[in-house]
């Protein structure tokens, strides 16, 4: 019943997409009832598909095996909260969850404008709309095409007695999260895309569609930014490589809209305060979403190989052809409205903020160009050669680096500029005192550290320390003029000014985030020191500054979730004293395509990583035993456990005088299995193999994720519409002031 | 299939309400409130540019320019909303 109800809400949500799309399209001329019939359609789409979220969360919670995607993402022993987030790591579900996030996002800014911007709402409705019929579309294709893979109530008779079970690397609390938040932020930026599009067809071209959709933007950048922060997080401690970010085609593909998101955010700016950029925002906002649509691609099609792609997928094809629409329609309508997105004011001085976040603006675009040009080189050298090669991290470090520093610089010169000009003398006033602090910095880290050993590092460190100043100088300025107009401590100056000033002084408090996250990746990539050493249980190695010795081995089962856990007790000492004891793991599965004991080492495994982490760096470990010395009792385990089920099954059907069904071997395989799991732990903990562990001293690196929450936190800041009574009363002052001007005049 | 086939009426029907209503009259001029979100904005840019000022980023004769100029925009905005009924 659950599911029936789900597909039906599914397909009555299509219905309303199709509806919204050609209501929106009849109000264009002006009649208002079909723009608002059109508005109640997308929120009628919205209750409908959360039903069909509820619908497919409710089947994952009861377990109900009759639907293909839950028989294949979760079973009876997957921990409940992840029944709750199973839906993503399918095809099925994650697009679903861009058709429902879609649809909440959509039916909010149809919302807020339902009596503003008349001429623009239709149009952006039609294309949201338009949007949600091919996502939703999407899914039902599911339905008529096999192995489309995409329809999220696909039933199976038999119901399939238990389910496959989620796999093992989705279960950590940071990739609960991670999916979701990336693909809201994928998704939201579809709201200023949709807008943009409706003022390239109506050629209201000025600040409106931009203002109606500022706060979407931001609040995509907001999910992009956490879903990228936490993905890397995952990646830090549950792959077991040692890093946070391995230029992965997927990571890459989260990162790319990001960067041009930003750009989009700042140059906006100009276009409100300036009238300039018009061509370049309304690029920036198609190039974002198209690369939204692209990680949805990379992620669901599996055209490149990557950790996330979770297999080859009809869907591809269809996403490809919705980015190559959205592309080559919104290329299109930009050159046929260029003569209207001309015009408007020129930068009067290169020393002005719009100079610099044009600067800023190319700079975030060209880090894009380039990711891009590595993330796609293998596709790109297979069609030109028939070869497929991929460019590895050291590109992506070479050519990012450079670039990253720049980047960093100009976070710092924006704030301190005004826009339009700013005289030569009062620039050199506003520079000089980061510039300084940047200059100590670097003489202070030269002679104290080895920091001069690796320049680019340096130069970061000195140029993030000069953006911190700058930062630093503002709030500090900002707190003293308001001291000198209000009175009062300095605390109540800068919170009045902040809460005053939201939009701006969030902006800086993310230029913080960002300027600290910058230091924390250029100190741990530059200045980490790793050792891959082999150890035998009592057997010492010596790491940085650190002794680790290799205590004894643990092994643990869970036979709730099928796992096997081989551990290792580190004891880690640094000049002679404790500094921790560690205890990395590394957990196998049993597989869903190898029986037998054998199945556990052939399906997933994951790492849990040991590490002492503090603010000066993170002491991580990870470990992998050498398995060879047990393959021989492994192999000895199954040819066991196939003689002993043998002789059960034999006896029994001795006993019954019948030959017994297959389902009885099945239990007693498992069972004999089971007891073989546990004489292998014994093995494995009377005579330990050797572990190869890797052991990093990672300087700074929880400053990556601590600088990212500043940077959200800073968001928030900006997100945060002001009180109302407040701004009223502000108005109200310069209104009278302007009547007062105008009395003059 | 039932089931869809009642969601799907009753959808349609609520939905399309608006359209089974007359047309509506003038009303209010629609462009009132995006005047208003343009006046909002103007006066944001004031204020900025007055910041800028007390901390010294802007000289008093560029200030002084760069305030005429959006107060020329805040007024004529005003003059619309005025003629809009705002």
């Amino acid at each position: 019943m659950i599911p029936t109800l789900g597909a039906a809400c599914l397909g009555c949500a299509f219905l309303c997409a199709l509806y919204a799309a050609w209501a929106a399209l009849a109000g264009r001329h002006g009649d208002r009832r079909y723009t608002e019939s059109a508005r109640l359609a997308v929120y009628a789409m919205a209750g409908l598909l959360t039903v069909c979220v509820l619908c497919l969360e409710v089947s994952f919670l009861r377990d109900d095996f009759s639907v293909e995607l839950v028989a294949d993402h979760s079973s009876t022993t997957t921990p409940t909260g992840y029944k709750l987030t199973a839906m993503w790591s399918s095809q099925a579900g994650s697009l679903l969850l861009w058709a429902w996030v879609l649809s909440l996002a959509s039916s909010g800014v149809l919302w807020l404008t339902r009596s503003r911007l008349r001429e623009l709402v239709p149009w952006a409705t039609a294309v949201l709309a338009g949007l949600a019929v091919f996502f939703t579309g999407l899914m039902l294709f599911g339905v008529v095409s096999s192995g489309a893979d995409s329809f999220p109530f696909t039933r199976l008779d038999p119901a399939a007695p238990e389910g496959v079970g989620l796999n093992p690397l989705l279960r950590h609390p940071a990739m609960a999260i991670h999916p979701p938040m990336l693909y809201s932020g994928y998704v939201l930026f579809a709201i200023p895309f949709a807008f943009a599009i409706a003022a390239l067809v109506t050629r209201r071209l000025d600040a409106a569609w931009i203002r109606a959709t500022r706060r979407f933007a931001l609040v995509a950048w907001l999910f992009l930014s956490v879903g990228i922060l936490l993905g890397s997080f995952w990646s830090y401690n549950e792959l077991g490589w040692g890093g946070y970010w391995g230029w992965d085609a997927v990571e890459n593909a989260s990162l790319m809209p990001w960067l041009v998101g930003t750009a989009f955010l700042h140059s906006v700016m100009v276009q409100e305060k300036r009238r300039m950029l018009r061509t370049w925002n309304v690029s920036l906002i198609v190039g974002t979403f198209a690369l939204c649509l692209l990680g949805t691609f990379l992620v669901r099609s599996g055209v490149l190989e990557s950790i996330h792609a979770f297999g080859v997928s009809k869907v591809g094809g269809p996403l490809l052809g919705l980015i190559a629409v959205v592309v080559i329609g919104s290329a299109a309508l930009i050159v046929s409205r260029l003569p209207d997105l001309r015009g408007g004011k020129r930068i009067e001085s290169l020393v002005s903020r719009e100079a610099v976040f044009l600067v800023n603006n190319l700079l975030l675009v060209s880090l894009c160009a380039v990711i891009f040009w590595g993330t796609f080189f293998p596709l790109i050298s297979e069609a030109l050669t028939g070869d497929e090669r991929s460019v590895g991290p050291p590109f992506f470090n070479t050519v990012t680096t450079p670039l990253a520093i720049l980047l960093v610089l100009f976070t710092g010169i924006g704030p301190l500029l005004a826009w339009r000009r700013v005289s030569a003398g009062r620039a050199w006033r506003l520079l000089a005192p980061p510039a300084a602090v940047a200059l100590v910095t670097t003489l202070v880290l030269a002679a104290v550290s080895d920091a001069a050993s690796e320049p680019p590092a340096l130069v970061m460190f000195a140029f993030a320390a000069f953006a911190l100043a700058a930062v630093g100088s503002e709030f500090a300025r900002a707190a003293a003029a308001q001291r000198s107009l209000a009175g009062g401590g300095y605390a109540r100056a800068l919170a009045r000014v902040v809460s005053r000033n939201r939009r701006r002084y969030g902006g800086y408090i993310a230029h913080v985030g960002i300027g600290i996250l910058f230091i924390a990746v250029a100190a741990s990539s530059s200045f980490q020191t790793s050792a891959d050493v082999r150890l035998r249980p009592g057997e010492s190695a010596s790491v940085g500054d650190y002794e680790v010795t290799y205590l004894e081995p643990s092994a643990t089962i869970s036979s709730a979730e099928q796992r096997l856990t081989f551990g290792g007790l580190l004891d880690v000492r640094r000049d002679g004293e404790r500094f921790a004891l560690l205890h990395p793991s590394r957990n196998y599965y049993s597989s869903a395509t190898t029986d037998g004991v054998r199945g556990f080492f052939e399906g997933e495994a994951t790492s849990e990583v040991g590490r002492k982490g503090g603010p000066g760096g993170d002491l991580w470990t990870a470990m992998r035993p050498d398995l060879a010395p047990l393959d021989g009792t492994i192999d000895a385990a199954d040819r066991r456990v196939e003689r002993r089920a043998d002789v059960v099954v034999r006896k029994a059907g001795e006993i019954a005088g019948t030959t017994p069904p297959p389902q009885m071997r099945e239990a007693v395989v498992s069972r004999l299995q089971g007891q073989e799991i546990f004489a292998l732990k014994d093995a494995y903990l009377e005579d330990p193999p050797p572990v190869d562990f890797r052991v990093n001293v990672n300087p700074l690196v929880i400053w990556i994720w601590l600088g990212g929450a500043i940077a959200v936190a800073g968001g928030l800041v900006a997100i945060w519409p002001a009180p109302e009574a407040r701004r009223r009363r502000v108005s109200d002052i310069h209104a009278a002031r302007l009547a007062r001007d105008l009395g003059r005049a | 299939m039932l089931l869809a086939l009642v969601l799907a009426v009753g959808l349609a029907w609520l939905v399309t309400a608006p359209l089974r209503r007359p047309a509506p009259g003038a009303g209010e001029d629609p462009r009132v409130a995006d005047l208003e979100a343009r006046k909002e904005a103007k006066y944001r840019e004031i204020r900025d540019a007055e910041l800028d000022r007390v901390q010294g980023k802007l000289s008093g004769e560029d200030w002084r320019a760069a305030d005429a100029e959006l107060r020329r925009e805040a007024i004529e905005i005003l003059r619309q909303l005025d003629e809009a009924g705002g």
